[in-house]
């Protein structure tokens, strides 16, 4: 048996989509310090996200997002034994990089943070990390992936509070998968070159029914019943990112969103679940966002 | 006579676990209903039962909650089999060494979390098994390492440390059988 520990295989594409979809049916929590790391543990998060701010005070804020101070992603790490994620600037190799040496255990190569690339993502390949990327419909998902992601999730409209545009998002993604279904293998090439999407992964998806890698739901997610919306569209998982530390009563709220994912499909339990948790984050709801406020048209 | 497989849905990778089942079980010609288990009162029902990969934590917090950690721990108390991987193991574990996971003592070893590293420490390899004639192509993701053995029999080590173990009707691994589509370990813990 090859025990030579310079001889195992990490990083490979089975080990991160695997990485992935260990956190299935988990809800992935953004936390920007160790004191809420460790309240995300404790209500059940399969994970947390670290970063600098969550979305609704960056889009207050303004100005340039960029990753999480690198020690304190280390602290947030030495507090919970759950993992680590980290954003990335779309683009930017050096941060993806500097986030895998602190240790993270995924990156999100993110458009809430601000572009340092207009025209090309990372090369995930490259890394012995897992990424996660969002997409607003199947071609962005396929070009992705064929990046390297091991992980897609519906990009939505980060910080607003609003679940309309990650159901939009969501029901682009399951709807092009149905019509590749039923389509011939010509169709499916046609599709592809007009998707811009590689055609080898649009036959994968097609035969599979699904995307080929784990599909979470993410950007705009406030309250249990969006958490197990987004579930009942066929997501494997939530993110959620100012809906916990930006709700009233935080804990409660992380408890109820964490039980609403296992019984997303049980009203009588989700009413229960949903009562006496406080009022979720204030937001904005999507159709009042100016056109350039909107992240979600950020790396296509 | 179909058997009822209960596949613990309430996080981790439960459709591989599914789909492993399903296979082990034509392999032997059985015929197999695979049920997802989220709630109480389905376990009961069950004739063998897995325990995904995933958050040891957000199991164990679930599996309480929901009230299926007795029905589990009644299971494997009646000699039906269990399968547990990962996650899986150290909710199953006699000890985690860990206060933020309640383990269910279905299996007489004590576990380290993460024992192997975090992510970037992840890896693929080629594992001896007792019970099959082939070397078997183990995934270890964030995995734990079984550092004291009671009562169970180790069915494979990994650097010199237990990856793999059967107590009774309990058989658990370390690393992820469901994910490389060969099911000859659901096998073993199943159908054998």
């Amino acid at each position: 048996m090859p025990e030579d520990l310079e001889d195992l295989k990490r990083g490979t594409e089975l080990v991160k989509r695997g990485f992935a979809k260990m956190q299935k049916g988990g809800v992935i929590m953004d936390v920007v310090n160790r004191e809420q790391a460790r309240i995300a543990e404790d209500v059940g998060a399969v994970a947390v996200m670290s970063l600098e701010a969550v979305p609704a005070d960056i889009r207050k804020r303004g100005g340039v997002a960029r990753m999480a101070d690198p020690a304190d992603v280390e602290e947030i790490i030495d507090e919970v034994s759950i993992p680590v994620m980290g954003k990335s600037r779309i683009g930017h190799t050096k941060e993806a990089e500097i986030l895998e040496a602190t240790g993270v255990d995924m990156i999100d190569e993110s458009e809430v943070l601000t572009p340092a690339d207009d025209r090309y993502h990372i090369d995930k390949r490259e890394f012995t990390a897992p990424f996660v990327c969002g997409a607003r419909n199947l071609g962005e998902a396929l070009r992705r992936i064929d990046e390297g992601a091991a992980m897609i999730r519906t990009k939505g409209e980060a910080g607003t509070g609003d679940v309309n545009q990650a159901v939009h998002h969501q029901r682009n993604i399951k709807s092009a998968i149905r019509k590749l279904e039923g389509m011939t293998h010509e169709e499916r090439e046609k599709w592809a070159r007009e998707h811009e999407a590689p055609a080898d992964l649009v036959h994968e998806t097609a035969e599979m029914g699904r995307l080929p890698v784990v599909n979470f739901a993410a950007g705009g997610i406030a309250t249990p019943a969006d958490a197990a919306l987004m579930m009942h569209h066929g997501c494997d998982g939530i993110f959620v990112g100012s809906g916990i530390f930006g709700a009233e009563d935080p804990e409660a709220m992380g408890t109820a969103i964490v039980e609403a994912v296992n019984n997303w499909d049980d009203p009588e339990k989700l009413a229960e679940i949903s009562s006496n948790i406080g009022s979720g984050m204030k937001g904005d709801a999507n159709a009042d966002l100016p056109e350039e406020e909107k992240m979600q048209g950020r790396g296509v | 006579m179909s058997l009822t497989a209960g596949v613990v849905a309430v996080q981790g990778d439960v459709s591989e676990h599914a789909a492993a089942i399903e296979s082990a079980a034509a392999a032997h010609g059985e015929s197999v209903e695979v049920v997802e288990i989220r709630e109480s009162g389905i376990v009961p029902e069950c004739d063998l039962l897995a325990i995904p990969g995933g958050e040891s934590t957000t199991i164990s917090r679930l599996l309480a909650r929901e009230g299926i950690d007795e029905e589990v721990k009644s299971h494997v108390a009646e000699g039906k089999p269990l399968l547990a991987t990962c996650a899986g193991l150290i909710v199953s574990s006699s000890d985690a060494n860990d206060d933020r996971v309640e383990t269910l003592d279905l299996l007489d070893v004590s576990v380290q979390r993460n024992a192997f590293g975090r992510q970037k420490d992840s890896f693929e390899a080629e594992l001896d098994v007792d019970g099959l004639d082939e070397p078997f192509h183990a995934v270890f993701i964030r995995a734990p390492v079984i550092d004291e053995v009671g009562d169970a029999e180790v069915l494979a080590t990994w650097d010199g440390r237990p990856v793999a173990v059967r107590d009774g009707p309990v058989l658990s691994t370390s690393f992820h059988p469901e994910l490389t589509g060969d099911s000859r370990i659901h096998d073993l813990a199943f159908f054998e």
